[in-house]
């Protein structure tokens, strides 16, 4: 053989074997560097066919594969090769067989020599390089298992067409300087570059498109073998991924969503749990938790925005100016405040202390996203057919989002569990108000509460 | 606060990123950049450049243009509320970033996704923007994924299609209730809505170039989506309903899922434990037995058990045939294909085996063995020459003889 990977040679060359009836045990195949048979001492000139000799017929199946086969790094492929030629002669569906020993070791030889080719493919790194003429030149290092080298040119052409590169391998290089590919000998890991500047921040890409919580090292190593790694600058990176992954996905899962545990089943364990909890800063302020009141069973929950100042000295909801006005609106419409479970949607007091005073703050979207953990534990428990929403903050509370209540006041919001959500404004906001204004928002204020009075009275029919 | 440099910004924007499920850079048309001035080809498969320690292949390089966000999407790590660095790229510097992986043979391309920043509007703007760049100013012939914003107006979508090999709008959750309490932001009937659009102008752009050879390609990739599976109470019954009437409406080519990670600075409402990957790995099963084994969406929710969801410890088309005995065993010398194909160890290829090699022969068990990676696994349910299953599937037990020892399947299973 001319060379190694030469199939077109070998193909001529074993048709007219065939057609001189040289039996496969009387041919030596031997390619350059390899010190041939010891028993090779016949002739190297070709035999003539015998006369009348039949075509030499070979499947497409057995031609597929022995285009890929003959690449094959397996000094014996091409007399493997040659005996299955041999036998189609007589048996023109040979490769049909699965069973047959030589198809099945043909098929893996195929195989292998794609998924080299793939590998090549996926896997060689170039590293730029600048030459004389200043020009950018990329060189990659890969060390292919069998001769692909020069079949897989085109794909690399088509690819970097407009790019000056090389690839070099222990099987013999290429170069391509953007009109005309030229191939020269086996070069050395040594004739790569070493480093490219652009390696710093692919090994960051791959570190950070990690995802530690799903750990499948065998996954990886079936498709990217180790073998492989040490020419991949990511490669170095994997120990170390690996050895954390744990760490940071309890980081994760730590900085995420605190602690497993399930929701409380009762008031009472919700009670005493939001006294312990310190989930957001507001829980480590200098305040008490304020837990919701009224009938376990009661049919409406009335959700305020938080504790104020006297509620979180007293400990009930809403006692303050702002209960005040809830509960004057409440006796006006002839609601009973006894029949409702009165609650916040943010259990602790958030303020700022001014002086001597306690001046207060809203809670932002994350601690109410936070404290909406034990709001929905209480509606689990008491599961109000309507749940009156007093505020924005309470709003979100309930739905997730950031709502408006002029938009939303006035009609019913369906929520998951079945039960109805009714927006309204904050009594809080009524105190803030002055003269027609406040008298245009209170009679807004009483009509909602009348509007959730009437569904009441319809939901209980 | 000083800027961040090129490799701060990768860092956050690519973890980011890190949750989405799609990497395939395959079935596109093919393409090379010989006779153009840039670099790229495209060859029908796609290539995995590296794998990650997760077992997930890197084909493209996946980031978002930014992880600012004015929505608030409790299972998004990049929520609006949520305490995460942020970074932004231009358009031009991920463009450059893409040229410079992609010449180092590194990736195949890009998969861009963004936050939504100031309107739906401006960030389709910025993703067409980057994807105009390399496609014109580099003329780069590589693959390129577009992540589309519903929100956004129709025309900016369409232009996404002309640049990009496939363009993904995500579903995000299986059901309208858990879309409405996890992303309140978002309106199914918009996700849909711009589904359906993108599904018009593919059709429409595939039935233009048959007419006219110079016709533009739209999203020769087709449209791909992803739902979060665990982040709600959606059963896999659910999940499946969803999938297969996604792929009947909108002629998806793929939907992905991705199991509910932890993520950090996760919101109150999310369920604190991750579900199982396994459930994950079983969706995308029940996923092949209706792409590629002839099951309809009412069959494989048929293989779920009472609340709904698949079993964990055996696969989907195993699950179907114990619920189903009745149909078999089936003899592998004489069933038409479709039948073969519902025998729980018998994939497509060994099918395709089956059939070829029974035009030469009678099959005995041995023949079988050959072509599957477990007899065991199919024996109870063929016959064959030398073999009959006399009571295997009359057999109560039969689950746990065929269901694989327990065992730990990852190192940090929940």
């Amino acid at each position: 053989m001319p060379e190694p990977d030469d199939f077109a040679f070998w193909r001529d060359a074993a048709r007219q074997l065939v057609q001189a009836r040289i039996a496969p045990d009387q041919v030596a195949w031997s390619e350059p560097g390899s010190s041939g048979s010891l028993f090779a001492i016949g002739s190297t000139e070709l035999p003539s066919p015998l006369p009348g000799a039949a075509v030499v017929k070979a499947s497409k199946r057995f031609q597929s594969l022995a285009r890929n086969a003959a690449v094959h790094s397996d000094p014996e492929r091409f007399a493997l090769l040659y005996e299955m030629l041999w036998r189609l002669q007589g048996n023109s569906r040979l490769m049909e067989d699965k069973a047959d020993p030589l198809v099945r070791r043909i098929e893996e030889m195929d195989k292998a020599v794609r998924r080299d080719a793939h590998k090549m493919h996926a896997f060689v790194r170039f590293r730029k390089v600048s030459d004389e003429d200043a020009n950018d030149h990329y060189v990659a290092w890969f060390e292919p298992d069998h001769h692909i080298v020069r079949r897989e040119a085109g794909f690399f052409v088509r690819r970097f067409a407009n790019m000056h590169w090389s690839i070099l391998t222990p099987r013999g290089c290429l170069h391509w300087d953007g009109e005309t590919l030229r191939e020269s000998g086996p070069a050395q890991k040594a004739d790569a570059p070493q480093g490219d500047p652009a390696e710093d921040l692919w090994r960051s890409y791959y570190a950070s498109i990690f995802n530690p919580a799903r750990l499948k090292i065998g996954a990886m190593l079936k498709e990217m073998p180790r073998k492989y790694w040490k020419n991949m600058p990511e490669a170095e990176l994997i120990p170390q991924l690996i050895a954390g992954a744990q760490k940071r996905e309890s980081q994760m899962v730590d900085a995420g969503s605190m602690v497993a545990e399930d929701r409380p089943e009762s008031l009472e364990a919700i009670e005493r749990a939001i006294s312990a909890c310190s989930r957001c800063p507001i829980g480590d302020l200098d305040n008490k938790a304020v837990m919701g009141e009224g009938p376990p069973d009661a049919r409406l929950m009335i959700v305020g925005e938080q504790p104020g100042d006297v509620e979180d000295q007293q400990g009930r909801p809403f006692v303050g100016p702002a209960g005040q006005v809830l509960n004057a609106a409440l006796e006006k419409i002839g609601l009973d405040r006894e029949v409702a479970f009165v609650t916040n949607a943010v259990k602790h007091f958030k303020y700022q202390q001014r002086g001597k005073r306690r001046i207060h703050q809203s809670p932002n979207a994350k601690e109410i996203d936070l404290c909406r953990w034990w709001h929905e534990a209480e509606r689990e428990i008491v599961k109000p057919d309507i749940v009156l929403a007093l505020g924005a903050s309470a709003g979100r509370a309930m739905l997730g989002r950031t709502v408006s209540i002029s938009r939303q006041r006035g009609e019913p919001i369906a929520l998951d569990d079945g039960s109805e959500l009714w927006i309204t404004a904050h009594p809080s906001y009524l105190l803030r108000l002055d003269g027609e204004a406040r008298e245009k928002q209170v009679q807004l204020f009483e009509q909602d509460l009348r509007s959730v009075k009437e569904r009441l009275a319809a939901l209980a029919d | 606060m000083p800027a961040l440099d090129t490799i701060q910004k990768l860092e956050i924007l690519a973890d980011a990123a890190k949750y989405d499920a799609s990497c395939a850079s395959s079935g596109t048309a093919k393409r090379n950049s010989k006779g153009g001035k840039g670099i790229g080809s495209t060859e029908g498969m796609g290539i995995c450049h590296a794998y990650a320690p997760d077992g997930r292949c890197i084909s493209l390089l996946k980031i978002l243009l930014t992880n600012h966000c004015i929505f608030d999407c409790h299972y998004c790590v990049n929520r609006k509320s949520s305490n995460v660095r942020r970074a932004r790229f231009t358009p031009q510097e991920v463009a450059d970033l893409t040229l410079t992986f992609y010449r180092r043979n590194y990736i195949e391309g890009l998969f861009l996704s963004s936050g939504i920043i100031k309107s739906g509007n401006h960030t389709m703007e910025m993703l067409v923007e980057t994807a105009r760049i390399l496609r014109e100013d580099h003329d780069f012939r590589g693959y390129i994924h577009l992540k589309t914003i519903p929100e956004a107006d129709p025309e900016l979508v369409h232009q996404a299609g002309l640049f990009a090999d496939r363009v993904s709008i995500n579903v995000e959750l299986p059901t309208d209730s858990g879309l409405t309490r996890l992303a309140p932001d978002k309106n199914a009937r918009q996700i849909e809505g711009a589904m359906g659009g993108m599904k018009s102008a593919i059709v429409q752009a595939k039935d233009e170039r048959k007419r006219f050879r110079n016709a533009p390609r739209f999203a020769p990739g087709g449209q791909s989506t992803q739902m979060i599976v665990g982040a709600d109470a959606a059963s896999d019954a659910d999940i499946v309903g969803k999938a297969s009437r996604l792929y009947d409406n909108f002629g998806l080519r793929r939907v992905y899922y991705s199991a509910f990670s932890p993520i950090p600075d996760a919101s109150a409402v999310l369920p604190l434990k991750r579900p199982p990957l396994m459930r994950e790995h079983r969706l995308y099963q029940s996923d092949w037995l209706m792409r590629f084994y002839g099951f309809a969406p009412r069959e494989v929710m048929q293989a779920t058990e009472a609340d709904g969801n698949l079993p964990l410890d055996i696969d989907p088309k195993l699950a179907w045939a114990l619920k189903f005995r009745d149909a078999f065993p089936v003899d592998v010398n004489r069933a038409p294909k479709e039948k073969l194909l519902r025998v729980p160890g018998l994939g497509t290829k060994a099918v395709g085996q089956i059939l070829a090699s029974r035009r030469h022969r009678s099959l005995r068990l041995d023949d079988v063995a050959k072509l599957t990676v477990s007899i065991a696994k199919v024996r109870p349910f063929i016959c064959t020459l030398d073999w009959r299953p006399t009571m295997l599937t009359d057999r109560t037990d039969l689950r746990s003889l065929l269901a694989p020892k327990q065992e730990q399947l990852e190192l940090f299973a929940a």
